[in-house]
């Protein structure tokens, strides 16, 4: 039953009489339109009672009124726009700005992503160059490149406060499961738009960022492999995966939202918007649509624009916030320029996928095969499957404590693995610098000089610290000597074990002691010792 | 009745029909032209990467080749690298992905160990896991000696 396309406030008979009607009923709208005219009409009279125009700007009026009244008639603005922008809707409070702001987000990455493409050179040769150029020298290049790094930010979080919201509220339930299934895809969308943006940067992190992803693909059973080919354009990441990126960056992905928004948004229109939700009234997919549109008779107010002022604030505040972060902090600095033959990389991906990155490295070894897969496979079933298993019952969040109970889990874990996603511990430091002055001038004092170079010339420096000196893959050694024996030492380091690799064939047995008198050497007097 | 085939539903199905042919005429350039990259086997040639006697036994150093599928437009990416090892008993070229999740692995020659700068994998000098979450050894490119020269053919990236 389509409640919008024509239906107007003031036909509650209609509504008892043809509750199925699915088909837009244009001789609704007049009413609309009448009393505009009315209202109009006496407006005029009012204005003509107090000073009669001149000629010359009667008609210029007339002229006017003509002209519009032309093109309202060939587009439809008064018999078709403005009774779908004024319908009724039901009165929400301010967790309903979310998704107006998510697409307001997406406008401004399409506006700055034009502009960019205006400048940006997708070709491996001169991709960084170009992107230097436009945040160097180009006119307020930096804040375009900017807003459309900040807006990018700004389109996941809100996406995803989005999805919370329309789940805390059960906004899913029936007739609105497309709703949700359309939101799912144009989720998969946004993130898909976040991925491929990251390596138009051609730095050497968004280089390597995408073998990784590549590498994941390519765990798919099956058609992995070939699967990864397709995405990177071939076996390594060149000059046809830039392209192929590019492509799927500018052109793809975003028409591909255009038409979901779309479809998005009417969807929104035929079933309308959400009532708040009430404890103790549960959805009854039999009665619900009757229910709503006596609500809507009773106490809805026009979307425009007694609804739609709190999206157009919020939205022009998520605006400031970007324009904000673009001019004071400024777009994601460039690293070095990718290149596949400079090993010494460091890739992180873009904050959004840090979670995902940290959850690669603290997963159980061997487990990869299955998570990698499988993790998203079945995140994406039950995203799907949300509205279908639940799409009736109670939609108030005090009835469902354990949809509370999942959104909360969900932001703190993916929370908690951002966090560490950026520390990145479980990373060896490939270049840790000197020991301290303190600990070398000790073993030198102690006759362990040797044992301190073994140390660091044999990679334990990379993921072991000493004094704040070192990796943080493996354990702190600070204190080391008050924590394990000579024996102790001796065993690990020749038979590794927790990640750390066997030394029983690198090291001679002198080099093992010397190792080993070095470490014994740090301990925690030598701290209370020290000034 | 219905078997009966109306002039408007014979129209109505010459109308799908032809759209659909439409559809496919446009579809199958369209997605060979994009499936490209795979449809073409990479020309994979032996590349000289220096003289034997330039690699010292129980070593491993960086070695540049060209992609096995190079664009003129490529730049820096018609380069990839390779590990290249001598040891006593001859050559070996490793592939720089890690084969966790493909970041390039580091060599420390002091430590003899290939380290991955991502999650933390770790290699011995066979390219063997020695630890974090690698389970698979790096692969290898073929490599060969012609005469005193040392020649790697790279392969295809590939999991596992």
């Amino acid at each position: 039953m389509s409640n919008l396309f024509g239906r107007t406030p003031h036909d509650p008979d209609e509504l008892d009489a043809k509750p199925e009607t699915s088909l837009p009923e244009a001789q609704a709208f007049p009413e609309i339109t009448q009393a505009q005219v009315d209202a109009e009409a006496k407006a005029e009279a009012e204005a003509a009672e107090n000073k009669e125009p001149g000629p010359v700007v009667k008609a210029a009026q007339q002229a006017g009124t003509a002209t519009f009244d032309w093109v309202d008639d060939r587009l439809g603005i008064r018999e078709w726009l403005w009774p779908i922008a004024t319908h009724l809707s039901p009165k929400v409070n301010w967790w309903y700005v979310f998704g107006s702001a998510t697409m307001i987000a997406f406008v401004m990455q399409v506006v700055t992503g034009v502009a960019l493409a205006f400048t940006y050179v997708p070709s491996p040769n001169n991709a960084y160059a170009s992107l230097q150029w436009i945040t160097d020298d180009a006119t307020l290049g930096s804040v375009v490149r900017g807003i459309h790094y900040w807006g990018a930010t700004a389109m996941i979080i809100l996406v995803g406060i989005h999805m919370c919201q329309v789940f805390a509220f059960g906004s899913f339930k029936f007739p609105r499961e497309l709703n949700w299934l359309s939101g799912i895809m144009l989720l998969a969308l946004t993130i898909g738009l976040a991925f491929t943006g990251q390596l138009l940067r051609w730095d050497q992190d968004a280089y390597w960022a995408v073998y990784v992803m590549a590498e994941q693909v390519a765990r798919v059973p099956f058609i992995g492999n070939w699967l990864m080919q397709i995405i990177i354009a071939g076996e390594t990441v060149g000059g046809n995966t830039l392209t192929r990126f590019y492509a799927t960056h500018v052109f793809l992905l975003p028409a591909a939202t255009f038409a979901l928004i779309g479809v998005h948004l009417y969807l929104v229109i035929r079933h309308g918007i959400s009532e708040m939700p009430e404890a103790g009234k549960p959805v009854d997919p039999k009665t619900y649509r009757e229910e709503y549109h006596k609500l809507l008779e009773e106490d809805g107010e026009p979307f425009w624009p007694d609804a739609a002022w709190k999206d157009v604030v919020f939205a022009v505040a998520v605006g400031a916030v970007v324009l904000a972060l673009a001019i004071f902090v400024g777009p994601k600095e460039l690293g070095e320029v990718a290149d596949p033959t400079v090993l010494q990389a460091h890739p992180r991906p873009d904050w959004y996928f840090l979670s995902l990155f940290a959850l690669l490295a603290l997963m159980p070894a061997g487990m990869e095969d299955a998570l990698i897969i499988i993790g998203p496979t079945v995140a994406g079933i039950v995203l799907v499957l949300v509205p279908f298993l639940a799409n009736k019952g109670e939609r108030h969040w005090s009835r469902r404590p354990w949809a509370l109970g999942i959104i909360a889990f969900v932001v703190i874990a993916m929370g908690l693995l951002t966090v560490l996603g950026d520390r990145g511990d479980w990373s060896p430091n490939l270049d840790p610098g000197p020991l301290p002055e303190e600990v070398s001038a000790r073993a030198e004092a102690a006759g362990l000089t040797e044992g301190a170079t073994i140390f660091q010339e044999n990679a334990c420096i990379n993921c072991h610290s000493i004094a704040g000196v070192g990796g943080k893959k493996g354990p702190d050694l600070t204190t080391i000597g008050d924590d394990l024996t000579r024996e102790q030492l001796t065993w690990r380091i020749l038979n590794g074990g927790n990640g750390m690799p066997a030394y029983g064939q690198t090291l001679t047995t002198e080099e093992t002691e010397q190792i080993v008198e070095f470490l014994l050497q740090q301990t925690q007097e030598r701290e209370t010792e020290e000034p | 009745m219905s078997d009966v085939l109306s002039r408007r539903k014979f129209f109505n199905q010459i109308a799908i029909a032809g759209s659909a042919l439409a559809g496919i005429v446009v579809t199958v350039p369209i997605v060979a032209y994009l499936l490209s990259p795979f449809i073409r086997k990479p020309d994979r040639t032996w590349q000289d990467v220096g003289a034997v006697d330039d690699f010292r036994i129980n070593e491993t150093v960086q070695v540049n080749l060209q992609d096995p599928s190079p664009l003129a437009w490529a730049g820096e990416t018609a380069l990839t690298s390779a590990w290249l090892r001598r040891s006593t008993s001859g050559f070996i070229a490793f592939s720089v992905h890690c084969t966790h999740l493909g970041c390039p692995v580091n060599w420390n020659q002091g430590g003899q160990l290939f380290l991955c700068p991502c999650h933390g994998g770790v290699f011995d000098s066979e390219g063997t896991p020695a630890g974090g979450p690698p389970q698979h050894p790096l692969q290898r490119h073929d490599v060969r000696v012609t005469g005193s020269r040392v020649e790697i053919r790279p392969v295809a990236l590939k999991v596992g």
